[in-house]
């Protein structure tokens, strides 16, 4: 299963940080979204765009995480030679990652 | 119970305008925000004071005020905004200017400054940067600009004279909405929890149509009726902090958990501690209730005692961008950017290229994400590839060479390229320092019409 079927995102920047929410959209898929998810996970699937740390802080109240990525855009935001600076697609991969 | 109803007019310096009148008609708002100053734009405007000292406010300020200032006396909506930028005094004898020409009496408006530090700079030299961990001393470019992100102290002074619109250079995003909050509540300045839930309202607020459907859809997951009439949104705040996120009916979008959700933990990054200069907001315990259609309930964020720094944008040039694209088309198309990437990689091997970084790209490939995960979601033959490449430089006559090269790719390159273009970007920079808040001398002056 993909995790965009239980799950979606927004994706934010700062500096040369990028800052990926995961939202389930049933609060039941938490747990699941909370064990397969990981920060290992995560710095495996995004190991040729993040160079840095991964932290991963969890939200139950909302049944969201939130992923802070760092050394992630490139450089940063301003001099990032990348076509999408901010990363702002970088939440849509996330969503294509299989989680089972 | 009294409640604020604050609407947010601007999500960044170029938004839409319509929904913004829709919501001072038909709002019934107290207030309306208008969020415009990213963290670079401050350095831009600033630039264009340097060159007209009248100018350096936001670029669409005539425009807006243009739009709405008649609306606002006639529903009695009071305007928070930052589109002072780099010059809210000219910018506030501009809307004085405005109101003045169509006639408008019994008009207020405060301007607020004191977040400059450009001319103190001296002082901060050693002063460790957060993003590259090195003195101030060290940037090596001009620098163009010196902002503290000050807190929301004088909104609410310019709100307690009278103020009918607010006009500010750099304040914290959330401050503008909480500033009204303050002053309407009479919320003490060490009342951290209440100063957190403004904080959430305001940062819920400041990106405008991304709480009501904007930045969400995602058609079949999450459909958004009406798209392009998105409505903007609208928080009616209780005293205790708590409110409700709407919009106006008969407008697109959505207000659901989940947009709201989606906005909460944009760009916060540890949700216990979300570092303003007003209060370190908590909202790592936030709740978020559907209670009518587009109608959510927010409620129990929470803050503590802020850390005595306001964060210092110092702007700077940084370094040039020279960029190329062309696309090939055909089966063959992948073949034919690769053979061209190629044709580039010794071409600028030959000229010498100084460049500090160079990218490549298969744009329709692996432009977004790369190999491994471009990979990883499928491969696939694409009837058309646009090569792109990118390369920074320290010189504007260096970036040029870059651009140059992918058009020379026309008639000297593979088959079949099309659709050449070629840019130069001049890159300004952000540096942040961390100073402390009894540096600053905040200020407000008074216009009347």
């Amino acid at each position: 299963m993909l995790l965009k079927e239980i799950a979606h995102s927004r994706t934010g920047d700062k500096g040369n940080i990028s800052v990926i929410s995961v939202i389930a959209y049933k609060d039941e898929d938490y747990d699941l979204i909370k064990e397969k998810v990981t920060e290992e996970k995560l710095k495996d699937y995004f190991k040729d765009i993040v160079h840095g740390k991964i932290t991963r802080y969890e939200m139950p109240t909302i049944s969201a995480l939130n992923f802070v990525l760092e050394d992630a855009l490139g450089g940063g935001v301003t001099r990032s030679l990348a076509i999408d600076m901010h990363g702002k697609t970088l939440g849509s991969a996330l969503l294509e990652m299989e989680i089972d | 119970m009294k409640t604020v109803r604050i609407g947010s007019g601007a999500g960044y310096a170029g938004d839409r305008i319509e929904p913004a009148i829709d919501l001072i008609e038909k709002g019934n708002l107290d207030y309306i925000i208008f969020e415009c100053l990213a963290e670079r734009t401050i350095s831009l405007a600033q630039k264009a004071k340097m060159e007209d000292p009248k100018k350096g406010y936001n670029a669409l300020f005539e425009y807006r005020f243009d739009r709405i200032l008649e609306a606002l006396k006639e529903h009695h909506v009071k305007v928070i905004t930052n589109m002072g930028a780099a010059n809210p005094y000219h910018a506030a004898l501009k809307c004085q200017e405005m109101a003045k020409d169509k006639e408008l009496k019994n008009l207020k408006i405060a301007y607020v400054e004191g977040d400059d530090v450009s001319s103190k700079l001296n002082d901060y030299q050693d002063y460790v940067t957060i993003e590259t961990k090195k003195p101030l001393s060290a940037i090596d470019g001009e620098v163009l600009s010196a902002n503290g992100y000050i807190g929301c102290s004088g909104i609410v002074e310019a709100l307690k004279n009278d103020a009918d619109i607010v006009i500010t250079g750099r304040v914290a995003d959330p401050s503008l909405s909480l500033g009204p909050l303050v002053y309407e509540f009479g919320w003490s300045m060490d009342d951290y929890e209440k100063l957190g839930k403004g904080t959430w309202v305001g940062h819920l607020l400041e990106c405008a149509g991304q709480v009501t459907g904007g930045y969400f859809a995602d058609p079949g997951y999450k459909d958004v009726p009406e798209l392009w009439n998105l409505g903007f949104p609208i928080i009616e705040v209780d005293e205790n902090g708590d409110g409700v996120v709407s919009k106006l009916p008969n407008t697109g979008g959505i207000v659901t958990t989940e947009t709201v959700k989606e906005q909460s933990l944009y760009e916060i990054q540890d949700p216990e501690n979300y570092f303003t200069p007003d209060v370190i907001a908590d909202f790592s315990k936030i709740t978020v209730k559907q209670i009518g259609e587009n109608e959510v309930r927010i409620e129990n964020a929470s803050g503590k005692a802020p850390n005595g720094y306001f964060k210092t944008s110092v702007g700077y040039h940084d370094c040039y961008i020279g960029e190329g694209q062309i696309s090939y088309g055909g089966s063959n198309a992948l073949a034919k950017a690769k053979l061209a990437r190629e044709v580039l990689e010794h071409r600028f091997e030959m000229i010498g290229l100084k460049a500090e970084e160079v990218r490549f790209d298969y744009i329709g490939v692996n432009s977004l994400y790369k190999d491994s995960i471009s990979n990883e979601m499928g491969q696939y033959i694409p009837n058309e590839v646009r090569l792109r490449v990118a390369a920074r430089v320290k010189t504007k006559e260096e970036a040029k060479l870059v651009g140059n090269e992918v058009e020379a790719l026309y008639t000297n390159g593979p088959s079949g390229g099309g659709g050449a273009v070629k840019t130069i970007k001049d890159i300004v920079s952000i540096a942040s320092i961390l100073i402390p808040n009894d540096h600053f001398h905040i200020t407000v002056g008074y216009m009347e019409v």
